[in-house]
């Protein structure tokens, strides 16, 4: 029994279907074309992106010379840990983030790329719930993806999924917001909370997790953006204050316009889960990152305008009126405490660091 | 937020800021003992609110800066070690030693973790049975309980790859050394109210007795601070001595009892360096012969080299409250928290850290505009 069991047919037919990213999957071969066909088409499915040419061609209708209108291309990189956290994922992330570097500088974001470099035993499900995320913000933020690349590297060379996608949009003729534009005498407006992603992201990370109920904020601001525009189309530029924080954000604006701004602390919306979590863990929330916030900086007239603008959006709610633009120090950013003492606000420096006690 | 905004509350802050005006008839020089509240009379301005004969310095209360270069370069050399894993609390990675820094080693390979807790470390330790977990035990009778609870539950559980570097200081003996100063111009002092709780404030009687100095045992809210100058002041101008308990809701006169019974468990009473200071005798902690295994300096027993500071650096000076940072030639210059020259510009409770951070603008404005001036 046991000499027939030995030579049964052992037939060794390459797995079909693998639980788990292999580096076979970057290979340019059968893997790869799985992959593309099996998680990424189906999710995607477009014209541009189902040709499967090694370009997108792409017609933009209205874009052609004399019209006035400009194409807006950005591109970024997503890295973070864990891969899935409150409120979102690092699929929508990179979504996000993209589309709304677009969106901020007035543009309708209209293609993006995307980039996998994937890490050998990635669970393939992990991969399709990423996708499937993307997919969503897609839709949300009203952009196709329409080309991509995929490479796998080895286990310990990676950390599980890294993106980078870049994004094309159109900027309509006249429309000119800059980072270079704002004016003292004006207004800056944050649409909400702040900090509410980076605190999330650190609730969740291995060594420092609590418990709190609060989600990251990774949203579109393409609607919002929109609804700026259309309705208080005196803006003059728009930030969003990702990494590094309301902070870097408004520091970067001080900066290239030449002009002070002056911050009032306690009219910068916070949440008190973030506070909270700020206190305890010795963080200022002005250096917190954000996904789905934005400033804005306007004439003061039509400040009150745009901020009713804002909260009538549901991602503007929270928003406030929480600074002025001023000619003196230009390029330095300070903040009136509520007791009235007035301190600098710079850029950080390094990591923010958790402190002893 | 509750048991926070009362704290800060703008009304009482006013009130406070008023009934010191009224008291204050002549110039007083008083010494925040803790880093956490040099950067909450920075960050809120206090400073500014006071009465200009009140000159407030700042104290050596920052375990992150009056860590000895020493130990900086041996906690470099131990986290470079393959079969460690180092773990620290965030503001130590930055601390510069010699030649670099905690950061660096990470960088370079080194497994070197933040974490929040000591305690976190007896988890690592289990989970990684065939590493070393070192825990940079840093920090003044505040943190030390914690660390002594480590310990003590490494020793209850028979954890043999876990093992401290102990940095502790304490509060009372860098007093009596700055009060023993021919330089001293210190005159009240508001002590650390988080060390106090710990500790509780018998031990600064026989020192306000001593050094005939009121001693205010003071929190770390903005009202907090505000009222413990008011009550320094008091003392001063009535010309009396003594300890007055500003932070009641945190401290009693005995401390944490059970804190202090585990304390000296663990612990005992040795001589220790301070950066930027020099040697201050019985001046900090080490562990106990009975704990000797879980002493990272015995277990790695690296070569010890004596190192002198960067000259320009006066951290010294300000961590005595002879200067501020401000006065310093490389402040904002040639030291920034990207380059830090010495450890008061890395933490966020070192003096010059605030001075750099919350720095306010009329006291920025010179050197800042200069450095935005330039292309």
């Amino acid at each position: 029994m046991s000499e027939r069991q030995s030579f049964e047919l052992n037939c060794p037919l390459p797995v079909s279907r693998h639980e788990k990213i292999l580096l076979g999957h970057g290979s340019g071969g059968r893997l790869t074309a799985d992959l593309i066909q099996g998680i990424f088409l189906p999710a995607f499915r477009n014209d541009v992106l189902s040709a499967l040419e090694d370009q997108a061609t792409l017609s933009i209708s209205g874009l052609h010379a004399g019209s006035g209108q400009r194409l807006a291309f950005t591109t970024d990189s997503y890295v973070v840990r864990p891969l899935f956290f409150p409120g979102g994922d690092i699929g929508c992330l990179s979504i996000h983030g993209t589309v709304n570097d677009l969106a901020v500088g007035g543009a309708q974001p209209l293609f993006l790329s995307a980039a996998f470099i994937l890490e050998e035993g990635l669970p393939l499900k992990d991969l399709e719930r990423i996708v499937a995320s993307m997919r969503a913000a897609c839709d949300e933020s009203g952009v196709m993806l329409v080309t991509g690349d995929t490479k796998v590297v080895d286990r310990g060379k990676g950390d599980q999924v890294f993106i980078t996608t870049s994004g094309i949009g159109l900027v309509p003729a006249g429309r000119q917001l800059s980072i270079h534009s704002a004016r003292p005498g004006d207004r800056v407006l944050v649409s909400g909370t702040i900090g509410d992603h980076g605190i999330a992201i650190m609730s969740v990370r291995e060594g420092i997790e609590f418990e709190t109920a609060l989600e990251s904020d990774t949203a579109s601001l393409v609607s919002l953006t929109q609804a700026i525009l259309k309705n208080c189309p005196t803006v003059r530029c728009m930030r969003d204050p990702t990494r590094g924080g309301l902070s870097s954000a408004v520091n970067e604006l001080a900066a290239a316009s030449q002009v002070g701004v002056k911050l009032l602390e306690s009219a910068i919306p916070l949440r008190r889960e973030v506070r909270a979590a700020c206190e305890m863990l010795g963080l200022d929330p002005l250096y917190v990152a954000n996904e789905g916030k934005l400033i804005a900086v306007v004439p003061a007239a039509d400040a009150e305008r745009l901020l009713e603008v804002m909260r009538e959006h549901p991602l503007g709610r929270n928003a406030a009126i929480i600074g002025d633009v001023v000619a003196e120090h230009p390029g330095l950013v300070t903040m009136r405490s509520p007791l009235g003492g007035e301190r600098i606000v710079n850029l950080l420096a390094g990591e923010q660091l958790p402190r002893i006690c | 937020m509750k048991f926070l905004d009362e704290y800060r509350d703008p009304v009482a802050a006013e009130k406070l800021r008023q009934m010191i005006f009224r008291v204050t008839t002549k110039p007083w020089t008083l010494m925040e003992i803790c880093g956490g509240q040099s950067h909450t009379i920075i960050k809120y301005g206090i400073d500014e609110l006071l009465p200009p004969e009140i000159s407030l310095v700042h104290g050596p209360g920052c375990p992150v800066c009056v860590t000895p270069v020493e130990l900086i370069d041996r906690a470099i050399g131990i986290a470079s070690r393959p079969d460690v894993i180092f773990c620290s609390f965030g503001d130590m990675l930055r601390v510069p030693g010699t030649k670099h820094d905690l950061l660096t080693v990470k960088a370079a390979g080194g497994d070197v973790r933040v974490v929040y807790s000591p305690l976190d470390c007896l988890r690592l330790a289990e989970n990684s049975p065939d590493r070393t977990v070192v825990f940079f035990a840093v920090g003044f009778e505040t943190t030390a309980p914690a660390n002594a609870m480590a310990v003590w539950q490494a020793k209850r559980r028979g954890l043999e790859n876990f093992a401290v570097l102990v940095s502790h200081v304490l509060v009372p003996p860098a007093m009596t050394a700055l009060l023993s100063s021919p330089l001293n111009r210190v005159q009240g002092f508001l002590a650390a109210g988080h060390v106090c709780a710990v500790m509780g404030y018998e031990e600064y009687e026989p020192l306000a007795d001593k050094f005939q100095i009121p001693i205010v045992v003071t929190g770390f809210e903005p009202l907090d601070l505000l009222e413990g100058i008011y009550q320094c002041v008091c003392l001063l101008e009535e010309g009396r001595t003594g300890v007055v308990n500003q932070y009641v809701r945190a401290v009693r006169r005995e401390g944490n009892q059970r804190a202090r019974e585990l304390l000296s468990e663990v612990f005992e009473i040795t001589d220790r360096k301070w950066r930027g200071i020099g040697l201050i005798p019985q001046s900090g902690f080490r562990l106990r012969s009975e704990f000797a295994a879980f002493d990272a300096e015995q277990r790695f027993p690296e070569t010890m080299v004596e190192i002198s500071e960067a000259s320009v650096c006066i951290s010294g000076q300000i961590l005595q409250g002879l200067k501020k940072p401000h006065e310093c030639p490389a402040f904002r210059t040639q030291c920034t928290p990207d380059k830090p020259l010495g450890a008061t510009m890395v933490s966020s409770e070192g003096a010059c850290a605030a001075y750099f951070h919350y720095g306010r603008f009329h006291r920025a404005e010179q050197v800042s505009l200069e450095v935005i001036s330039k292309p």
